[in-house]
């Protein structure tokens, strides 16, 4: 099949970018996205071009680092995948694919496809962990934790830290991935003793990275590879109101 | 030279402890004095910069990707094994030893898979208490399955994201030690080289990916914590950015390499479809203990999976070993289903698979039960491949994966450079020639956690007199140096094929030679063949773009070049070794019907490599199984 990709170029995070159309006219349906954009790569060494910068790693599904914006959608036509799950299949011959890297002010753009999304870690390293030192723990079925709530935690936990829902969101909302971590530790008895100290440091720094306020479109859980729900969001800025009162 | 693992020692169930009674303390005013570099960011090296951050050293932690989160840990979907006995079902530490032992074929060490088992319990508690949604039963205790090569239920997990929520477990607790500013994290950092000052490991050379510079990090003690090496079969189960190319750095600045041909194939990956194909998506084997594996018995039978009645079917694991069944060991599976495949049984567009068959499990244990265990698994096949598994059986196919070798280390995983240690796995301690499903996570995490900070002060401690060492040392820039002439020499190549090309070319030779069936005209055939194509990159590779700047071909290059090296060394070892054990199966060495055949008296060593400037010598570690004996290992 041939495609023709217009991708946003971009050499560092200072220079202008641009959109260049790239035409491809070799690919096969079974090829994933990012397998066609190799290709596209190995065309570019053999014309002695600069690779299209894109990032990936696992090309599983379960890494979170590849995320691309593909025809104005995050991680492509289908909800609730990543881009690496995308295959070429889902596309007609002929088709023109604009190809742009997440969109979303703390997410600053390296080169081409890859932007910086080091506000994440950021947002666990105030408080998206419990504090439990190597060494000092009881016995795991010492805390018995009931089927629903441990289910309930991992759902919230499943997130993958891909940023598609930042990207997606109008205001470039972190608040669903900052509400997954938060229900998913605030959850279970072990975490908490920190409960309420963690919903207001991690919504501190989320607000501190320059991420907009969530107004609650849903665009968010439509994108998410991991289908985390926007009622996670309802529920922090509940326990967000619980933490000010008792915190 | 005699190369001593230091076993302590003792009777099996105490040398860990008395190994812990001798070893040196260090008192926690002067851990603060100590640095310690940790590169690699997965369960093994977040749990280790995490801990000994705890413990009061200063740590630097470096990652090639944009987050330490991503780390290939995370794909681990199956599960972690512990001889918690929650099952009631027979499960002891013992137990757990002998199967992991057994599994590896005789050919790891009595004491360190020994310690692996006795530390599985506490590890569990401790993701508990971290966090970790472990699966529950209805009352509220922790649930279990079971796992290819054992008969107990002793595997816990996390849905089909086990390995992803315990390295969210380590990857927050790095991130605590970060704010506590006990750790310097690095992200989009790749370690070049190792710098050895004096004998003993004092610092690495990494490259920053954002903008090509090199940047000397100097240390007390090195930890490499790099992860496996499978790509250099390129198609693999591996991240694509997964390489060797730390170890490979470390092998020729002196650390020895242990047995590197034993890598494991993996039963349960979707098969390849295409030439332009990056990457063999993994099934979670957990998958076996409700699915049934089968191909048609007629050969080239072109119906589909539904229309072949069940008497026309072969169920060759269960025929084939009755009482292991479809949860026979990785090697003994992957073996089996290339077999039936290379006779003419294979299915899918290019007679590459068998069937996975969940028909009996749906009708037996319902619907809603194999939805509750595998859904994420199911879902993540119908994204793939397009084909909904609750209705026909799945494709699945052999795929490289995991690997035993590695840097070898001995009991307090120390490498045979003085300061350097290699943890998770990168090092070569506890699996022998196969490892058992449900123990990687296991071993990664172990490593980090428990045992690496419990010896590391065993070394420290002399160090603490030591003059420190600057940056400005001759042997950072010499060795920056080096680094640099290497980079200018890809780029001055300027030949006419890509590096995906040559990466290509090196696994078609690695997976029909040196995978899941070797033998010597073969493996020879394949050095000669990789020797060449090692001259055709060095003389044709093309790398456009340069060095200042993210260029994701220049890495590519960088981890290439090493992979072709070391694809040299693993095909010597499955050359030397003239048996067949666990995954490295020597097609001279089997039984009439097929099966492994063992040679102890002349092959119960580890292999352990040292680089000559080009060439390998060999050295042995003999292996003395004081407390098991050794037998033929049998699933049937």
């Amino acid at each position: 099949m041939e495609v023709t990709f217009r991708i946003w170029r971009q050499d560092n995070p200072t220079n202008k970018g641009g959109f260049i159309n790239y035409v491809v006219d070799d690919l096969a349906e079974d090829m994933s996205f990012l397998e066609a954009l190799d290709h596209l790569n190995e065309i570019l060494v053999l014309r002695n071009e600069k690779v299209v910068a894109f990032e990936y790693d696992c090309r599983e599904g379960i890494c979170g680092q590849c995320g691309i914006f593909i025809n104005g959608r995050a991680h492509g036509p289908h909800s609730n995948i990543t881009t690496c799950q995308l295959y070429m299949r889902s596309f007609k011959d002929g088709a023109i694919i604009t190809v742009e890297p997440w969109r979303a002010k703390s997410f600053p753009i390296l080169k081409d496809l890859i932007v910086d999304r080091s506000a994440f870690d950021r947002i666990i390293e105030h408080g998206g962990y419990i504090s439990a030192k190597t060494g000092t723990a009881p016995e795991a079925n010492a805390i018995l934790i009931g089927k629903g709530v441990s289910d309930k935690a991992m759902d919230a936990a499943a997130c993958i830290g891909c940023g598609a829902c930042v990207a997606t969101c109008k205001n470039s909302s972190a608040a669903l991935f900052t509400a997954a971590k938060i229900n998913h530790l605030n959850s279970l008895p072990q975490g908490k003793p920190e409960a309420h100290q963690r919903v207001l440091d991690m919504t501190t720094q989320m607000e501190k990275e320059g991420f907009g306020h969530c107004s609650f479109t849903g665009a968010c859980e439509v994108e998410c590879p991991e289908g985390i729900s926007i009622a996670n969001i309802a529920e922090m800025n509940a326990r967000y109101f619980k933490a000010k009162i008792f915190g | 030279m005699i190369i001593d693992a230091k076993i302590p020692e003792g009777k099996l169930e105490e040398k860990w402890r008395n190994y812990q009674r001798k070893s040196k303390l260090i008192n926690p005013a002067n851990k603060k004095k100590l640095n310690v570099i940790v590169v690699g960011s997965g369960l093994s090296g977040a749990g280790a910069a995490a801990t000994l951050a705890e413990l009061g050293y200063e740590v630097q932690c470096f990652c090639y990707q944009d987050s330490a989160r991503r780390a290939h840990s995370v794909a681990a979907q199956g599960g972690i094994n512990a001889a918690k006995n929650y099952q009631h079902d027979g499960d002891s530490v013992w137990r757990m030893f002998y199967d992991t032992l057994k599994g590896g074929d005789f050919r790891s060490r009595e004491a360190n898979t020994y310690r692996l088992a006795e530390l599985s319990a506490p590890l569990i508690d401790h993701y508990t208490q971290q966090g970790v949604p472990f699966a529950r039963e209805y009352g509220g205790v922790l649930a279990n399955r079971s796992f290819g090569g054992v008969q107990v239920q002793r595997t816990f997990y996390a849905r089909g994201q086990t390995g992803q929520q315990l390295l969210l477990a380590a990857y927050s607790q790095l991130y605590k030690m970060i704010r506590a500013k006990k750790v310097r994290m690095f992200t989009r950092h790749e370690m070049l080289d190792l710098v050895v000052i004096d004998g003993k490991a004092k610092g690495i050379i990494a490259r920053d990916l954002v903008n090509g510079h090199l940047k000397r990090f100097v240390a007390d003690a090195v930890v490499l914590a790099t992860g496996g090496y499978s790509r250099v079969f390129r198609l693999s189960t591996l991240a694509i950015g997964c390489n060797g190319s730390a170890i490979w750095k470390a092998h020729k600045r002196g650390a020895f390499f242990a047995a590197p041909s034993f890598t494991q194939i993996h039963p349960t990956a979707l098969p390849q479809t295409s030439e332009a194909q990056s990457k063999l998506t993994l099934m979670s084997e957990s998958l076996r203990n409700d699915g049934r594996i089968w191909v048609p018995k007629k050969k080239g039978d072109l119906r589909k999976a539904n229309n072949i009645p069940e008497k026309e079917r072969d169920y060759y694991l269960e025929r084939k070993y009755p009482s292991f069944g479809n949860l026979a060991p990785r090697d003994i599976a992957s073996r089996a289903a290339k077999e039936r495949i290379d006779a003419g049984h294979g299915v899918g567009r290019l007679k590459n698979a068998v069937y996975l068959d969940f028909k009996h499990a749906i009708e037996n244990a319902g619907l809603h039960t194999i939805k509750d265990r595998y859904a994420n698994l199911f879902t993540m096949y119908k994204k793939i491949t397009g084909i909904d598994a609750y209705q026909e059986p799945m494709q699945i196919s052999p795929a490289a994966h995991f690997s035993m070798g590695g840097l070898w280390v001995d009991y307090e995983l120390m490498t045979t450079i003085p300061g350097l240690y290699a943890i998770g796995e990168c090092n070569f301690s506890d699996h022998g020639a196969n490892r058992l499903g449900a123990n990687s996570l296991l071993q990664a995490s172990v490593d980090g956690y428990f045992i690496l900070p419990n010896t590391i002060n065993n070394y420290l401690a002399q160090e603490l007199t030591e003059a420190p060492i600057s940056i400005d040392h001759p042997m950072f820039t010499k060795i920056e140096k080096e680094i640099k002439e290497h980079i200018s020499k890809i780029f001055a190549v300027a030949g006419t094929k890509t590096v995906d090309h040559f990466h290509r070319a090196l696994g078609k030779i690695m997976w029909q030679e040196c995978a899941m069936s070797r033998n010597k005209l073969g493996l020879e055939k394949a050095i000669t063949q990789i020797n060449s194509i090692k001259e055709a990159f060095w003389a044709d590779v093309k790398v456009t773009g340069h060095n200042d700047e993210i260029n994701t071909e220049l890495e590519k290059a960088l981890r290439l070049a090493d992979f072709i090296e070391l694809a040299v060394l693993m095909c010597t070892d499955a050359l030397q070794r003239a048996e067949s054990c666990g995954a490295h199966f020597r097609e001279e060495f089997q039984t009439a019907e097929g099966e492994a055949v063992r040679m102890d008296e002349e092959y119960a060593y580890v292999s352990a490599w040292e680089y000559k400037r080009g060439s390998f010598q060999l050295h042995k570690e003999k292996l003395a199984f004081e407390f098991v004996k050794p037998s033929v290992r049998s699933y049937k």
